[in-house]
């Protein structure tokens, strides 16, 4: 079942075409990676996806919703979570605000409800920091929550923005190269997050520059060279693929490596 | 009863600060709200301009008790935050505060050239039917639903889209309707400000409500702060103390504000009251 998919999804910048023509379609329960050059238009396709970018051309369908003109807030509301490639938590809150500013859409205590402290009032707020809670947990955050987000370290601001993203329980997380600027030990104990966040049953669509992470977890790979999909498949047939070395070595490496591949397949047998 | 001139002098006086003092913490919070969610305006005098000229009207063409001008003097500045907040909110932050400062000199005009506002001579033979308790009465309620707001899911998510309102969109905070909601409140807080300033001090005029008046209001909260609804007060009540105790500087007070103004942004960027409100009430 799909619960993501583009059709024809194209973005401009004045000129450049960032996302040209895409489709897409990222299954139910899976870990999809979208993988690609610099510039190769991974962000903007996110951006797309969660709304801060509008498409030029093309529609994205969300769990059976065209949610191409939707507002970004409202896609939240439809179980749409997200990270940033660059970290953008809210510096100036408590680690544990910041968590519960990932619950807006689903605490529903109204205006008249928060001012006269109804017992409503109450119980929302109740239930909102016991799921931030879990979320830290999650993310092995909780002893940090009560400190200023903008005072964590660099690792435990990339996992307090996943803490934050999944405290709704989103249908979708959207992970913008979460792996950055991570040891081997940290990015490790992350693929255990993202398989541990996929088990508990939100699909994950990641971009990552970190190949052997993104071969360890991912079900499906799309790679984008200048904004077009240049491949679409499980992980595992990448390598084979001409289009993608080409893309990631340049013409001459890819079609020096196919001439040995060649040369090896005529002396084998 | 009589009293001497001098004692006479002195209560009167006295009676105008304590009034100014309410007032203002009144305008400071107007502020308050719009700078919480990561805007700009310098309407506040504007709105407290048409709170205080449409509770005039009421009062004096119309013959409406008090109990009916106060809350209905927040109406007609409600709907021009509305008009002016609807297409210049979805900008960036300039344009809002370019729209105010022109609803400001545009309102001003109107007063100055429509005679049944009275002209350049402005309303007067306002009755006094403000009572110093209404004042602090609504500005005890004021504090109190901002500060319970501020603990909520609201406040986080006035401060998240200060921060940052992209990532705060995407934690499903509808960015707009919060900066339109906050400028209609401001707006209400203004107006019923001006009606109480208009209805304590028997005559009103378009000078009143000018620009040099929005930047005063604007150095109350960036002297005072926005972390907590006190903060703004706070800086009111300096401001509008301050020129008292040094009666004679207080030609000087346009400069003093913007004194403040430049000292306040380059040393005390969140303000004399730094504290932060922690958001949420468990
Ligand atoms: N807001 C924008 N205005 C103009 N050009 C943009 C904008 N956003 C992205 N671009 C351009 O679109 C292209 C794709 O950028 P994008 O950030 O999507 O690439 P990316 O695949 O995420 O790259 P990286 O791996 O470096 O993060 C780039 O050439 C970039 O300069
Ligand atoms: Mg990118």
């Amino acid at each position: 079942m799909t619960l993501l998919s583009t059709a024809g999804l194209t973005r401009k910048f004045a000129g450049l075409v960032a996302v040209d023509g895409v489709d897409m379609a990222v299954e139910v329960g899976s870990v999809h990676a979208v993988i690609g050059p610099n510039g190769a238009g991974k962000t903007t396709l996110f951006n797309l996806i969660s709304g801060l970018v509008e498409p030029t051309s093309g529609s994205i369908d969300f769990n059976g919703n065209d949610i191409s003109r939707l507002p970004v807030h409202a896609r939240a509301g439809l179980g749409m979570a997200r990270s940033f490639q660059n970290i953008r938590i809210f510096s100036a809150m408590t680690v544990l605000e910041n968590v519960l500013t990932g619950l807006h859409s689903t605490i529903t205590a109204g205006v008249g409800a928060i001012v006269l402290r109804l017992p409503g009032f109450h119980r929302a707020e109740k239930t909102a920091v016991e799921r931030a809670r879990m979320a830290l947990e999650l993310v092995g955050l909780s002893s940090k929550s009560e400190l200023l987000a903008g005072a964590l370290p660099y690792g435990d601001q990339r996992r307090l923005e996943i803490a934050r993203a999944m405290a709704a329980h989103p249908r979708l997380l959207l992970l913008d190269e979460p792996a950055a600027g991570m040891n081997p030990a940290e990015t490790s104990s992350l693929a255990a997050l993202v398989r541990r966040i996929r088990d508990a049953g939100t699909t994950v669509l990641l971009v990552e520059h970190d190949m052997g992470f993104v071969m360890d977890i991912s079900d499906a790979v799309t790679v984008l060279n200048f904004g077009r999909r240049i491949f679409h498949g499980p992980p595992g047939a990448i390598r084979q693929e001409p289009a993608v070395i080409e893309a990631y070595l340049g013409k001459k490496m890819a079609a020096r490596l196919a001439a040995r591949k060649d040369g090896q397949k005529a002396i084998a047998p | 009863m009589t009293y001497p001139p001098w004692l006479d002098d002195f209560l009167w006086t006295y009676q105008n600060v304590i009034h100014a003092l309410g007032i203002n913490g009144l305008l400071a919070l107007s502020m308050y709200v719009v700078l919480a969610v990561g805007q700009l305006s310098l309407g506040q005098a504007a709105f407290m301009g048409l709170g205080a000229y449409s509770s005039a009207l009421m009062t004096l063409k119309l013959h409406l008790p008090f109990f009916v001008v106060l809350p209905a003097s927040c109406v007609v500045p409600a709907l021009f935050a509305l008009a002016i907040g609807v297409p210049t909110l979805r900008l960036s932050g300039v344009y809002l505060a370019i729209a105010t400062i022109g609803l400001g000199e545009v309102l001003r005009a109107i007063y100055l050239n429509l005679d049944v506002l009275g002209g350049a001579l402005g309303l007067s033979g306002i009755p006094q039917r403000t009572e110093t308790w209404m004042i602090y009465l609504l500005l005890i309620v004021a504090i109190a639903v901002l500060w319970r707001v501020g603990h909520s899911r609201i406040g986080r998510a006035m401060e998240a889209m200060r921060e940052d309102p992209n990532a705060a969109q995407v934690m499903g905070v509808n960015v707009q309707r919060y900066r339109l909601g906050a400028l209609v409140a401001s707006a209400v807080l203004a107006g019923v400000a001006g009606a109480l300033g208009a209805h304590a001090s028997n005559f009103i005029g378009p000078n009143e409500y000018g620009f040099e008046p929005a930047v005063t209001i604007l150095s109350y909260a960036l002297l005072g702060g926005i972390g907590t609804p006190f903060a703004p007060v706070l800086g009111a009540w300096i401001l509008t103390l301050l020129p008292e105790v040094l009666r004679g500087f207080s030609d000087f007070r346009g400069v003093f504000n913007g004194l403040i103004i430049v000292l306040a942004v380059l040393f005390l960027p969140n303000g004399l009251l730094a504290l932060r409100m922690k958001r949420r009430a468990a």
